[in-house]
């Protein structure tokens, strides 16, 4: 796949924009769009009769609206489609509501399990996203329908915010955060604080005793991989396993994952992003189909 | 009788010596790396304060999270015992005690008797300790010492979303952007973690009187809040940081 | 579904599960808890649903540790004896700590 990408900012992932060069929307029957607006980045789907036609992944500017028209603007942009031609679309995450051309807003939760299933496969049973803020666990059936799940966005331990704290006191880029903490040559314990204040405080430490940034990011590499590893209890990992979002970027927190719950989680050629917004448009087919039946 | 308490803090190491239930001697020192050499320079400089040796103290105690660090102490005490003895030795008549440090709050409800009835704990989550308002005057970029009073002066309540250290960081960064009185933004800081402070100590049954205690309680905007969060009267010691090591001190007089 | 709402932080982890297949949507436990912890919500789970659910609301589930406090006493507690608890004869609302 030929994926673009522009404007990169030094704590955020890089944006990206991506065109089926398979499909004519101009063929198709039910175009739906999708938007995920989350706190930190916003990604605009849409599906010509379920299939991915083009998709957009930015970063949330300060004001919701306006971010979810950018997305979809950009999503949009040399396909010749427009807004008004989206039969239905939904909106999800965050700023769900924030979505000034959404016929309804959908929970990410539902949306991210939806996304995660035409991504991954119907296989797919466990799905882990890990947000800018928050992190979600989801346990799905085949069809994408959710079976349990957590949400927790109350603490920034195991969010990409806890990541991003680590990558700036380390003056790192948050994209080599990850290849960077796997060129250790031994594993060096957890960072053990679970609280990002009270972990950077001992990784200041660290580095006061002379530990080198590739090893303090390994140490806290490990302990997010350790940290989400215990929150996936709750619901319990069962295969096929799935991650999404800005962590699934990120190796040194996979790999390490993968490790300790003994699942190599799946892949995707798409942008690990996308699931809420492909969800979200998902159940924006759906609407618009039921809304032709009734 | 002269006795010694050591209250080994995360950020501060407190020796207190008692002469016969009064206090003769107090420093303070910055806990730096390593614990054990802060507590050495602590009880030095309270014996220096005090005008006695070493050879003149019979019982050392520590207490504190780094409790078990320093080589030269007979005993230790737990963190929620020194605070009960210390509080107890001091006004007999408080049955809540509320200790509020840098990494830890705690609420411990005592009897007629100065005996630990009940105690909750906050740890190990910045945002119920001092380590909030010290990283909020940052994302403020206002002295700690400083906020307390600074929150005295806002004319409006205005809520904190984030219950995160972290993430409060950013709500207070986007607060400053939309242009919100500092004044007003340390009373949400301080009303926030008051809020905490105040379900915690709800956990052990609040019985008046109560006590503040901890070096938190320094702060008079968070003191403030948490007054009025609670609506009852609360009990400060001139050296609320140092009530931990009195109670190790009075502890060691224990035969 | 087993929704679970709350968090784990570094202090330990706070969760209430609400079974939205055991849950009627009859919407006793909104006014049963002191804090007013719950609301009903649309089931955006199944979109076959036609019953709301209980579900936490966004605001006590970042501090679920604080809201409960005082159902939950330091010197011990009883989960089945909780009023949200006991409001709900479905039994689909459980804590985790
Ligand atoms: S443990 Fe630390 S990172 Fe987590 S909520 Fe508390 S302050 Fe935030
Ligand atoms: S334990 Fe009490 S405060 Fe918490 S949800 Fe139940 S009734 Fe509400």
């Amino acid at each position: 796949m030929a994926v673009e990408t522009a404007r990169t900012e030094y704590w955020r992932w890089t944006e990206s924009r991506w065109t089926s060069p398979d499909i004519d929307w101009r063929n198709g029957g039910v175009i739906s769009g999708g938007v995920d607006v989350g706190s930190v980045s916003t990604q605009a789907v849409v599906m010509v009769d379920g299939k991915l036609y083009c998709y957009s992944n930015m970063r949330t500017g300060s004001d919701s609206p306006e971010s979810a028209n950018q997305a979809m603007a950009w999503a949009l942009d040399g396909t010749g489609l427009t807004i008004d031609k989206l039969h239905a679309t939904v909106g999800t995450g965050y700023g769900r509501v924030n979505v000034p051309f959404a016929t309804k807003a959908i929970t990410e939760i539902a949306c991210h399990a939806r996304g995660g299933n035409f991504m991954y496969g119907p296989s797919v049973r466990t799905i882990l996203d890990m947000g800018g803020q928050d992190c979600k666990a989801i346990q799905c059936d085949e069809k994408g329908k959710v079976v349990s799940f957590l949400m927790n966005d109350k603490c920034a331990a195991g969010t990409g915010r806890g990541m991003e704290v680590f990558a700036d006191l380390l003056g790192v880029h948050i994209t080599e955060v990850g290849q960077l903490s796997l060129k250790v040559e031994t594993e060096p314990p957890p960072v053990s604080s679970t609280c990002v204040v009270f972990a950077k405080s001992e990784a200041s430490g660290l580095l006061r005793q002379g530990w080198a940034k590739e090893r303090v990011l390994a140490a806290y590499c490990s302990a997010m991989a350790h940290r989400v590893g215990t929150l996936l209890e709750r619901i319990g990992v069962i295969k096929e396993f799935a991650i999404t979002g800005g962590i699934a970027k990120n190796p040194g927190v996979v790999n390490r994952l993968a490790k300790e719950l003994n699942i190599q989680p799946l892949t995707t050629t798409m942008d690990s992003q996308i699931a809420g917004a492909i969800g979200a448009a998902l159940f924006a087919k759906a609407l618009h189909e039921k809304k032709g039946r009734s | 009788m002269i006795t010694a308490g050591i209250d080994c803090g995360a950020k501060n190491v407190r020796a207190v010596i008692l002469m016969d239930g009064r206090v003769a001697g107090k420093a303070s020192v910055p806990a730096g790396m390593d614990a054990a050499s802060g507590a050495e320079k602590a009880f030095d400089a309270a014996l220096k304060e005090a005008g006695i040796a070493r050879t003149d103290v019979s019982k050392i105690v520590s207490t504190g999270a780094g409790k078990n660090e320093p080589r030269f102490t007979n005993d230790v005490v737990t963190e929620v015992g020194a605070d009960a003895r210390g509080i107890h030795q001091l006004y007999p008549e408080v049955r809540t005690v509320i200790d509020v440090g840098a990494e830890e709050g705690r609420a411990i409800r005592l009897d007629a008797r100065g005996k630990v009835v009940d105690f909750a704990i906050n740890e190990k989550c910045a945002a119920g300790a001092g380590a909030f308002t010290e990283a909020m005057a940052r994302a403020l970029e206002v002295p700690l010492e400083e906020l307390g009073a600074l929150s005295l002066a806002s004319t409006q309540a205005i809520p904190m979303n984030a219950q995160c250290t972290v993430f409060a960081e950013s709500e207070v960064v986007s607060l400053v952007h939309r242009k919100t009185p500092k004044p007003d933004m340390a009373r949400a800081i301080h009303d926030a973690i008051a809020d905490r402070i105040a379900s915690m100590a709800r956990r052990v049954g609040i019985e008046e009187k109560v006590a503040l205690i901890g070096g938190v309680s320094r702060n008079v905007g968070f003191v403030k809040s948490l007054r009025d969060e609670l609506g009852i009267e609360i009990i400060l010691h001139t050296d609320p940081e140092f009530v931990g090591a009195i109670g190790a001190a009075v502890v060691a007089t224990d035969q | 579904m087993l929704a679970n709402y709350g968090y784990k932080d570094g202090s330990g982890e706070f969760f209430i599960v609400v079974d939205t297949d055991k849950c009627d949507g009859c919407g006793a436990c909104v006014p049963a808890c002191p804090a007013g912890v719950f609301e009903l919500v649309e089931n955006q789970y199944d979109i076959d649903a036609e019953n709301p659910i209980a579900a936490v609301t966004k605001e006590h589930s970042k501090k679920l540790k604080y809201s409960c406090g005082p159902c939950k006493p330091a010197s011990g507690y009883d989960k089945a004896g909780m009023a949200c608890v006991k409001s709900c004869e479905t039994r689909a609302i459980e804590h985790s700590w």
